[in-house]
């Protein structure tokens, strides 16, 4: 634990060099992470992966993202994928930056963020997932839609948000009284199935869920990302 | 205070939460859920575990849910006792992090469905769906590759020791390799077949092996 204050001291006086993170705006999980390094005032550099040329299935791409997905993330000790794991080391290594109660302040809060962020990718992401893809992307990549898929998940996730509606209805924000990573995590698919699909009503007509996403997603780190996806071609 | 861990000691969740709590030889009771009789679904359990599903522990006033975030807590608040679960640096702990991500999000839920088609549904007496049987075993065999790759390189998945990121897959490993008849799987890939090896023979997981009667 030493070496760790130690190496933070150090880090108030080095001239910060921009993280990258490789992965289109419009991805999902590379919003995720865009949102979090917002939140955290931390410098980033975005590496365009053109996905519709393959790239992301490109051996050089390959190096730094072995399942062929995007994001991949990279700072000066560390080259690291997956979305949510890469918010969890933002948030430790850049801890004195931006919303330092992001990932909590205590292993109490900490362990409910955790809590709340594994419900969002066992619970919530699996189905909003699919609709995001069959009703949002499917239909500008000329993709034929299947419309049981869409059905069975519209269903799952109406069921996982009734257990929002009630937590949200104890707890300001899902961790608890201040928005936290868990909240953050679900800004993207969220986003779109309120604004690209015809499916918004089953988060806007939640008298809870409603307030909490008006809440978090008129947060300025959002809102940035929001610019960024709009400018990505 | 005694860790009580909410759900049968044959299912995949509450068996990641058990073999880190022995790994952190922090003691535990099991309280069983009856799954078949539908108990996670009841109002009580509900209350634990909003989503209806195991595990769900309970630590003096402390409750939480969803198994990689109580290993996770347990991981970090017994750091100095047990084996350390979490690598030594931040990068090491991304590392961990990473892994413990994959598993989630690339290999769980390919397993979890081989076992729901080959091992739940025949048990209920309904026929599984061979093409999405077949589909799954080809989406795990190309990421066992990876892993293949992975392994090759390191001993472990997040490093040279053994962490949450290798105990959050011995659940479902156990079930791939025993219960659906798919350890070619394993066996046929050096690095994963060693690794495998090595991990499910730990002190810890031989002991929930024992305590489940496998």
């Amino acid at each position: 634990m030493e070496s760790v204050n130690a190496g933070q001291s150090r880090r108030h006086f080095q001239m910060a060099t921009p993280v990258k993170v490789h992965g289109p705006p419009l991805s999902t999980a590379v919003s995720r992470v865009l949102a979090c390094l917002i939140e955290k005032d931390v410098q980033l550099q975005l590496i365009p992966v053109n996905m519709s040329k393959g790239e992301h299935k490109s051996p050089d791409f390959l190096k730094i993202q072995p399942f062929g997905q995007v994001p991949a993330f990279q700072d000066e000790s560390t080259s690291q994928f997956e979305s949510r794991a890469i918010c969890r080391y933002v948030c430790e290594k850049y801890a004195e930056k931006g919303n330092k109660g992001l990932y909590g302040s205590n292993p109490l809060a900490k362990a409910s963020i955790d809590q709340w962020l594994e419900a969002e990718g066992q619970s919530f992401n699996p189905p909003s997932s699919v609709l995001v893809f069959q009703l949002a992307f499917a239909p500008r990549m000329k993709m034929k839609q299947d419309q049981s898929l869409i059905n069975q998940n519209h269903d799952k996730l109406a069921k996982v948000l009734e257990v929002y509606e009630k937590r949200l209805g104890e707890s300001r924000f899902l961790a608890g009284d201040e928005f936290s990573l868990a909240d953050l995590s679900h800004l993207p698919n969220t986003h779109y199935l309120v604004n690209a699909t015809d499916r918004g009503e089953l988060f806007t007509s939640k008298k809870n869920v409603g307030r909490w996403w008006a809440e978090i997603s008129s947060r300025d780190s959002w809102k940035k990302v929001v610019d960024m996806q709009k400018h990505s071609s | 205070m005694v860790v009580k861990v909410y759900g049968p000691i044959k299912a995949a969740c509450p068996q990641r939460v058990l073999a880190c709590l022995l790994e952190k030889e922090v003691e535990f009771q099991i309280v069983d859920v009856d799954l078949e009789a539908g108990d996670h679904k009841k109002p009580d359990f509900l209350l634990r575990q909003p989503f209806g599903q195991v595990p769900a522990i309970e630590d003096g006033d402390f409750k939480l849910f969803e198994s990689r975030a109580i290993i996770r807590y347990y991981a970090a608040k017994y750091e100095k006792q047990g084996t350390n679960l979490l690598g030594n640096s931040l990068e090491e702990r991304a590392m961990v992090d990473q892994w413990l991500e994959v598993e989630a999000h690339n290999f769980n839920d390919l397993v979890y469905t081989l076992v729901f088609q080959l091992l739940v549904l025949p048990r209920m007496g309904k026929q599984g769906d061979t093409a999405l049987v077949l589909s799954c075993q080809q989406k795990l065999e190309k990421v066992l590759d990876i892993y293949e790759q992975r392994l090759s390189t390191t001993a472990y998945l997040a490093g040279d020791s053994f962490t949450l990121a290798d105990l959050s897959h011995l659940p479902a490993l156990r079930y791939l390799v025993d219960d659906v008849g798919m350890w070619h799987m394993v066996s046929q890939r050096k690095h994963v077949n060693a690794w495998w090896e090595t991990i499910s023979n730990r002190v810890a997981w031989k002991k929930l092996m024992k305590l489940a009667n496998y």
